[in-house]
């Protein structure tokens, strides 16, 4: 189908766009890369009536790296991240997430800020956020926040974003030495929804786990990162023996739902191997 | 425009010619491109950026013309299948899908030309399963995908072996 009739604004600055977004509250939405929202304006799932169009304000965009942080404005597009030495060089876990992003087509129009403000818990950037610790910057009317990605997700297409706010960067902490990842995503077909999804992060200094950040994706209502994983891990050799007993800790960690394709029980299973075959292939790990 | 609006007026480059209209904002580029220029070549299938049938060019980058609205194209440069097709830039592409017999239909082809083009850009010498990846947002519904990989690999091949 087509989508709903809506009104549009073009605003040109960060200034404007919060403007249009305090005035028109919950009638509008941000349309960033649009390759998310466009489909559900398609499907008539989402019928925002005002359409508050991004794109046009450079400041949004672009990715600078700090002595503590790389900063990516929100309206990055993936494609951006994926042709970028630094992204490849400081977050190498985001590098691995992109070719598992849709399509070529897709990734030239979509965004980090879309896909993280929208909150898709099969989607790749959110788990990588939450596994790397990265902050978002939002800018509202009366000025900026920090938040957490932590905090940031808070359930099935809901975030932290309140109305009238906009997510206009997120702040990735530069990953410390020792410090590695992995990125794994099953699909049914290249490109598509993931089936399960892992992101990892944490450090392998020494030959031992520690601080391992597990964030599994398209298993539960949001990214999910592995507690009782991670206590498993923690100060035991990197080696296959301690992923093999690590890994049964997963049933406390995630309770997926089945969906179209697979059973509860039969994504839970795969997330598991894949926990395995992406940690065990983890720089460091014996 | 900071002001919401519900038709727009957008001026941008099409196939190289500038082209001005008065269009609702809710109408997207694939249907601007077939409706209003009559550039039919863009093919409209899944409307959620599944099955690739609508892809163009926007400023130099292959897109989904049905999830974009022709409002955002306002001063871009839009490529359709029409224009590489004239400008004899996909010439090689076209010889080689009839030599291979690469389309069947046909419907999905104009959105695999412009997939095609872009990744011998971006990949000159692709190996089959990378040509498989690149072109997994593009559906060819008469299942022709193994013709399809054979045309845009002998086109790898000849431009590989023309340019030594």
């Amino acid at each position: 189908m087509k989508a709903p009739r809506f009104a549009y604004a073009r605003p040109a600055s960060v200034a404007e766009a919060i403007a249009l977004l305090d005035k028109h509250r919950d009638d509008a939405r941000v349309l960033a890369g649009g390759q998310s929202l466009v489909p559900m304006m398609n499907f008539r799932v989402a019928a925002p009536k005002v359409l508050v169009d991004i794109n046009r304000i450079a400041a949004l965009a672009g990715i600078k790296v700090t002595k503590t942080h790389v900063r990516i404005g929100a309206l990055t597009r993936h494609v951006d991240l994926e042709r970028s030495a630094d992204i490849a060089r400081h977050l190498p876990l985001v590098a691995a997430a992109m070719p598992h992003i849709a399509h070529p087509a897709i990734r030239n129009r979509g965004t980090l800020g879309g896909s993280c403000a929208l909150g898709d818990p099969a989607a790749e950037l959110p788990a990588c956020a939450l596994a790397l610790r990265a902050t978002f910057v939002v800018a509202g009317k009366k000025g900026e926040r920090r938040i957490a990605a932590e905090d940031f997700f808070r359930g099935l297409y809901a975030t932290a974003l309140k109305g009238g706010e906009l997510l206009i960067a997120a702040e990735f902490p530069l990953p410390k030495p020792g410090y590695v990842s992995g990125f794994g995503e099953l699909a049914r077909r290249h490109g598509d929804y993931a089936i399960t999804g892992i992101a990892v992060h944490g450090s392998t200094r020494g030959g031992k786990f520690s601080d391992m950040r597990a964030v599994f994706f398209g298993v539960g209502d949001r990214p999910l990162l592995a507690a009782h994983l991670a206590r498993a891990l923690e100060g035991q050799p990197a080696n296959a023996k301690t992923i093999e007993g690590a890994l049964p800790k997963l049933d406390a960690d995630l309770a997926p739902r089945a969906d179209l394709y697979s059973s509860a029980a039969t994504k839970l299973h795969l997330a598991k191997v894949q926990a395995g075959r992406v940690l065990s292939r983890l720089d460091g790990v014996e | 425009m900071s002001a919401a609006a519900e038709t727009i007026d957008i001026s941008l480059t099409v196939n190289g010619e500038r082209v001005e209209r008065s269009v609702p904002v809710r109408l997207n580029l694939a249907d601007f491109l077939r409706n209003e220029l009559e550039l039919t070549g863009t093919h409209v299938g899944c409307e959620h950026g599944v099955c690739g049938a609508c892809t163009v060019r926007v400023d130099g980058e292959i897109v989904r013309g049905c999830l974009m609205f022709a409002a955002q194209a306002d001063g871009c440069t839009v490529d359709t299948v029409e224009g590489l097709s004239d400008s004899r830039e996909i010439e090689e592409l076209q010889s080689a899908f009839v030599l291979t017999n690469a389309l069947q239909c046909g419907f999905c082809t104009p959105g695999v030309l412009m997939a095609a083009q872009a990744l011998l850009r971006d990949l000159p010498n692709p190996s089959r399963e990378q040509i498989r990846e690149y072109l997994s947002g593009n559906y060819c519904r008469c299942t022709g995908y193994q013709a399809i990989v054979d045309a845009i690999e002998a086109v790898a091949k000849a431009r590989a072996s023309s340019s030594k």
